[in-house]
């Protein structure tokens, strides 16, 4: 009714008024879309959060997420976060630098990028399986290491299916992005200012840590939120590596979720508001650092 | 210089070591089901299975359903904020990357909340339903990717002379999507819908939890149940991926204006 009554008014006002209202219908479609199928579910979420089950406001489904067995799944959910974000910026910047300036030829660019494109995408269940092949008791490079060099890593305390397996895993698509992410801020780094240093006398390793790192760091620091977050919401991986041995959030909601493990669906949502607050802060750290790099990076 | 090509070339290596090794050794285990001797028993073991050929089919399907839908709804839409409404603009560029920020687990949970068979659209109270649903979610989640492909098409035409010489030529607003945008993008629109149907394909959790035949939760079940298979199955994933994004750099190479590449 609103918009028929705005399409008779526009009809009425000035000819260069006539559009304002009717350029709006054209979003509405994407509006619904949103509302129907991610805002209002995610709101659901939330209030469910805040709320006991006859639909009162209460506290109590947040404070029952501080026992030991959930904050312990948060801890190390949000330790392997750190550590496969930590590793994945690491590896991945070097691998980064070496062909944007650290002089790799150039035929190896493309198909390093092309690689990390696909990689980056191959999460999931394939990727545990790959993983299981490679790194399980009976994988191919734990049979090497065994046979050939004599080390065992199993004896050694390794297991796929704890959390060095598992950031061992995860950094298999954190590396990729990291690379397709890092590659063109550093092709942003200007060669001027190189010569600029060393015409003032500065070492390469000055270079770096007063000129090339301090313009590099909103990059840095916002990537590696974006890979905690990528990281720290990841289910299948996880679920398809360990079943459900390794407690971590995502596990843990994935478990309520389909047979109410904890017996009460609404700490299931406190459950999942806290994966929300957790990647929406990650997230939101990473927005805020891009628009800082963005400054000098153009 | 000499030292930094050093350690360039000591990283570049290692990570390759990192990244080929699970590879090899997934093709290698996913050789070995007979006894001694490298055979492609797994993949026949596979291949043969009715449930994978179900499973898979469902899936394709359902990557091709979001895909329509994804370009249904972001084409139009992004056309129409770049031409009539351009200070939306970050309005757009925020609600797509939402699906960044929220795990696809508690995207999904609120479905199930939401449209529950109590609830005032009972959408997972049917098959058809709970189908929709699903397409409905991975267009969700595939949304960052489709819209940036997409709004980095639009950005290398002139969308606003394209629609006034289309308008007075006389065509309508079908017309113009149909015959004057979409053409124009349609490498970006390939590129997003490769990338879609690799995400799709293989997708757990939305599957998962909406109880749904894909082939995700199938390739869960198989690698909980059997020894070869899993890897077999691991391979052919990965072909499937690295097919899509060589098809995204082959539609890339024939793109008409250089700019729309990737």
């Amino acid at each position: 009714m609103a918009e028929a009554d705005a399409t008779a008014e526009a009809a009425r006002a000035p000819i260069r008024r006539r559009r304002l209202p009717l350029a709006w219908l054209g979003l509405v479609p994407f509006i619904a879309f949103a509302l129907l199928f991610l805002i209002l579910p995610t709101l659901q979420i939330v209030t469910g959060a805040f709320r006991n089950p006859t639909g009162e406001f209460t506290l109590a489904n947040i404070a029952n997420l501080f026992t030991p067995s959930i904050l312990s799944a948060y801890w190390i959910s949000i330790r392997i976060s750190v550590a496969s974000a930590f590793f994945g910026c690491l590896i991945g910047f070097l691998m980064a630098v070496g062909i944007t300036i650290g002089g790799l030829p150039s035929w190896i660019r493309s198909p390093l990028l092309t690689f990390s494109g696909v990689a980056s995408q191959f999460a999931g269940v394939p990727l545990a399986f790959a993983f299981l092949a490679a790194f399980g008791r009976l994988g191919l490079v734990t049979l090497i290491l065994r046979d050939w060099f004599g080390v065992n890593i199993y004896a050694m305390g390794f297991n796929i299916l704890s959390f060095g397996g598992l950031t061992l895993t995860y950094l298999f698509f954190q590396i990729p992005l990291m690379i397709l992410i890092i590659t063109p801020a550093l092709d942003g780094l200007k060669r001027e200012w190189r010569e600029a240093a060393e015409i003032l006398g500065a070492s390469n390793f000055q270079y770096w840590r007063m000129v090339a790192l301090p313009i590099l760091w909103p990059s840095l620091l916002g990537t590696f939120a974006l890979l905690f977050a990528n990281s720290f919401g990841a289910v299948a991986t996880a679920y398809a590596l360990t079943g459900s041995s390794l407690s971590i959030v995502p596990i843990l909601l994935f478990a309520q979720i389909r047979g109410d493990v904890l017996q009460d669906p609404h700490l299931g949502y406190a459950l999942a508001f806290g994966m929300i607050v957790v990647t929406g802060v990650a997230n939101f750290i990473y927005i805020w650092f891009r628009t800082r790099s963005e400054r000098w990076l153009r | 210089m000499k030292g930094s090509r050093f350690w360039s070339w000591l990283f570049l290596a290692l990570g390759v070591v990192y990244f080929v090794l699970p590879l090899i050794g997934t093709l290698d285990f996913s050789l070995r089901m007979r006894r001694g001797v490298y055979s492609l028993d797994a993949y026949w073991a596979v291949l043969s299975d009715p449930r994978f050929q179900q499973t898979f089919t469902f899936s394709v399907m359902m990557a091709l359903a979001t895909i329509a839908v994804g370009v249904l709804l972001v084409v139009p839409t992004a056309y129409w904020v770049r031409l009539k409404l351009p200070r939306m603009q970050p309005m757009l560029e925020f609600v797509t990357l939402l699906p960044l920020v929220i795990p696809a687990i508690v995207i999904v949970f609120g479905y199930i909340r939401l449209y529950n068979t109590s609830s005032w659209l009972p959408l997972t109270g049917s098959t058809f339903g709970t189908n929709l649903l699903l397409v409905f979610g991975y267009t969700t989640l595939a949304l960052p990717y489709m819209y940036r492909a997409v709004d980095t098409g639009l950005r290398t035409i002139d969308v606003r002379t394209l629609t006034e010489a289309a308008q007075s030529l006389g065509a309508g607003w079908v017309t113009i999507m149909a015959r004057i945008i979409l053409p124009n993008v349609l490498v970006a629109v390939l590129s997003g819908a490769f990338l879609t149907f690799a995400i799709v394909i293989g997708e757990f959790t939305m599957a998962a939890l909406l109880n749904r035949p894909a082939f995700g939760p199938y390739l869960q079940l198989i690698g909980a149940n059997r020894a070869y298979e899993p890897a077999a199955l691991a391979v052919i994933a990965f072909a499937i991926t690295w097919a899509c994004m060589a098809l995204i750099q082959l539609v890339s190479r024939f793109s008409p204006n250089p700019g729309a590449r990737r």
